[in-house]
């Protein structure tokens, strides 16, 4: 079970990598789909190493993702 | 989706920390693709959530650029004022109201061309004022025109066939002019950059922090230089933290090292304890202490 | 409401023009100033950054007149009531700040005391040759308020009323002092505080989610906030909509640039300031301000003594126009007279509202000196013979 959890605006994204690249534990793949700007969001691929250590929230400059821990 | 999406329960109270500090009315902002200047917003944003500074204290003053538009964006008392003029503006609010933490954020074109005889002055004075300089090495909003950082031999369009000015090394002129604090990080450096801005909100008196950002769709398209993603990673393997360092040395190059770190942090009374220490010393109990706010009448 | 008595030198005194606007800044309850030494306006801060600290405020000399004209900007959104002061070079130099402030709604005091121009000029002599930059120094569309005292104990009586003016319409209010009466020294008398009426500043009252920066009361004027108080608002030079938001389009912009000049325009109408006499059974009008009204005073007289039924229009307050005032004297005299220690400016304004009703007579003088009284009497005669 994760630690923690993103969360994507997908509208918001404007595809840059920032969060893909520096997530600690690579939880994050650019997906091929589009969102209606025709930029291609990020989306989990390893959901259960998510920590939430929010790092691809303090990267995102379109304010488009954070991640968080989940409450014990 | 065309790709095995997981799922991740999000709880439902779940917020984007970064949203109560901006006015959401307004998104999406402005800045491209790969642009550094929301980066640095979200760290600011943890600054403040850190400092634990009551908000309504807190007042932001840009300029003219791109990241001028930093002030339209927060939720706090904010102002967009002229090309180059942040900091004397900000003087004057800090003067009438010394209650206010106030905090210039602008770009490297604007705090330091237009704008530079005014920066030099405020840190002579070390008047108490947080200044957070994007850098991205050009005049970005206004199509990518040369800028005082633009580092030799780079191609601009008011230099196409290459930038041959030597550059200023930013830091270095913050420290000279009087600078209590300097430091530069990257838009990669979050971690390090969210924590100068804390430790900028808690220290009084002229605070500088250079933050490099890429420009995508001018600087680094012109110069062959990538997107953002390529941009900070090269700020990644190009980066050298040297705290301390003589910030002579710590000039920057077109595609060299990076020094970043924390090169000055210094205690020196600030304008207003010099104008009081002053005051009082020549004018005894005469000396009338300016109201907080200086006259609301 | 009343002045505060800490910023009021009652008593009676002998001072000059500078120094005068100086005691009407502080009785007016200016207590912040930034300022940029030129001459012949220097006085009016040097006396500030003198007397301040005992009054309790502050006064800082910036490294330019750019630095001033924003400092000051950014004490009145602190919550100060501020100004500075200049002449012709540091004026020019203003001039994108004085547009800031008429576009962000900041209400603050520009003083410039005139000087020979253009360029550097004659700084130690006076003209008025900066009447028409005052109204349309900075680029765009925008009004503001200028008023032109003729002596020094108007120096201190109408920048008292400058910054009243500018709390009232939230706009800058420039000072237009000359060489001459800046550096005049004249009886000077200065009431109690409690004689001096003051316009406090219109803080809002409302809540935080019911008040906007740039939205108008019934007298096209918003109210005023300051930094520190929870409103979160944001000013901008960009076309803005009511809320302060950049809000770049046509509808918008033309929204708020008639409503930047239309809140001026009862000043435009019956409420402009001026003094008159004589003008009842006039056939010419003699129309001036500053050191020159006195010079003119002096040719009404000798032209009274001819028989000539002259009258006196003095502006006080030169900008807005007073124009309803002006066309309406238009249309039963036959000329007007209008000297001024410039080639030719407010003349414009006064031929303009007179609408070819009657004659307008210019009287220039280049600057550096004053004209003499024999000069505007000739052009008296020759407007009497029309």
């Amino acid at each position: 079970m994760a630690k923690g959890f993103v969360a994507v605006t997908v509208e918001r994204c404007k595809g840059c990598g920032f969060c893909v690249e520096f997530c600690p534990t690579h939880v994050l793949a650019l997906s091929s789909a589009f969102n209606s700007k025709g930029y291609h969001p990020p989306y989990v691929v390893a959901s259960d190493k998510c920590s939430g250590c929010d790092l691809c929230g303090m990267y995102c400059p379109d304010f488009a993702i954070f991640g968080a821990r989940y409450a014990r | 989706m065309n790709e095995m999406a997981i799922e991740m329960e999000i709880p439902e109270d779940a917020f984007n920390p970064v949203e109560p500090f901006l006015r959401m009315e307004r998104m999406p902002h402005i800045w491209c693709p790969g642009c550094g200047i929301g980066t640095t917003v979200n760290c600011f944003v943890r600054a403040l959530l850190s400092s634990k500074a009551n908000l309504d204290n807190v007042a932001i003053v840009s300029g003219i650029g791109c990241t001028g538009r930093v002030a339209g964006y927060a939720r706090l008392d904010s102002f967009h004022t002229t090309h180059g003029r942040a900091i004397p503006f900000a003087t004057g609010l800090k003067l009438a109201n010394p209650k206010l933490q106030v905090v210039v954020y602008s770009g490297d074109g604007d705090l330091f061309a237009i704008g530079g005889n005014h920066l030099i002055h405020a840190a002579r004075r070390n008047m108490d004022l947080k200044v957070i300089c994007v850098n991205n090495m050009i005049y970005a909003m206004t199509g990518g025109q040369t800028a005082p950082t633009t580092p030799g031999t780079a191609v601009t369009s008011t230099a196409p066939y290459g930038a041959y000015e030597p550059s200023f090394n930013l830091v270095a002129l913050a420290e000279a002019a009087g600078a209590s604090y300097v430091a530069r990080w990257t838009t990669y450096h979050v971690t390090q950059l969210a924590r100068s801005m804390g430790e900028v909100l808690n220290k009084k008196g002229f605070c500088f922090i250079e933050v490099l950002s890429p420009c995508p769709t001018l600087y680094q398209r012109r110069n062959k230089m990538g997107d953002g993603l390529e941009t900070m990673k090269y700020y990644k393997q190009a980066s050298k933290i040297r705290n301390g360092a003589p910030t002579g040395e710590c000039a920057l190059s077109k595609s060299g090292e990076i020094v970043v770190g924390k090169f000055v942090d210094r205690d020196r009374p600030d304008y207003l304890e010099l104008m009081r220490a002053q005051m009082s010393e020549t004018l005894g109990s005469r000396f009338a202490e300016p109201e907080v706010p200086v006259c609301s009448l | 409401m009343h002045a505060d008595p800490k910023g009021v030198l009652t008593g009676v005194h002998f001072l000059d023009g500078d120094h005068a606007c100086c005691e009407g800044a502080l009785a007016a309850g200016a207590r912040f100033s930034a300022g940029y030494p030129i001459t012949p306006s220097t006085e009016v801060v040097e006396r500030f950054a003198a007397r301040i600290p005992t009054v309790g405020g502050i006064f800082i000399q910036m490294e330019d007149e750019l630095a001033a004209s924003i400092a000051i900007q950014g004490a009145v959104w602190g919550g100060a009531k501020a100004f500075t002061v200049t002449s012709g070079p540091g004026f020019s130099l203003m001039m994108e700040h004085i547009g800031y402030a008429a576009m962000t709604e900041t209400p603050c005091v520009f003083v410039n005391v005139q000087r020979g121009g253009p360029s550097t000029g004659l700084p130690t002599l006076p003209a008025q040759a900066d009447m028409m930059q005052a109204r349309w120094g900075s680029h765009g569309d925008y009004g503001i308020i200028a008023l032109t005292p003729n002596s020094p104990q108007e120096c201190f009586d109408l920048t008292i009323q400058a910054f009243n003016l500018a709390e009232e319409f939230r706009v800058p209010v420039m000072m237009m002092l000359d060489e001459c009466v800046g550096h005049m020294t004249e009886k000077v008398v200065i009431p109690k505080a409690d004689s001096i009426e003051i316009t406090p500043r219109r803080f809002t009252q409302r809540a935080v989610d019911q008040f906007h920066v740039f939205e108008p009361d019934e007298h096209l004027v918003p109210e005023m906030a300051k930094a520190g108080d929870g409103y979160r608002f944001h000013i901008t030079g960009l076309t803005h909509d009511e809320r302060g938001y950049p809000s770049m389009n046509v509808e918008v912009q033309d929204r708020l640039l008639h409503r930047l000049q239309d809140k001026l325009k009862p000043l435009a109408n019956g409420r402009a300031i001026a003094e008159t006499e004589d003008l009842d059974d006039a056939e010419v009008v003699v129309v001036s301000y500053g050191i020159t009204s006195r010079v003119a005073q002096r040719a009404i007289q000798l032209a009274r003594q001819r028989g000539i039924r002259v009258g006196k229009f003095r502006i006080i307050q030169a900008w807005p126009f007073p124009e309803q005032r002006i066309r309406e004297i238009a249309g039963r005299i036959k000329a007007f007279v209008v000297p001024e220690v410039n080639l030719g400016q407010m003349v414009y304004e006064v031929e303009r509202a007179a609408a070819g009703k009657a004659k307008t007579i210019p009287v220039p003088h280049a600057g550096g000196g004053v004209h003499h009284p024999q000069t505007i009497l000739d052009a008296i005669l020759e407007a009497a013979r029309i």
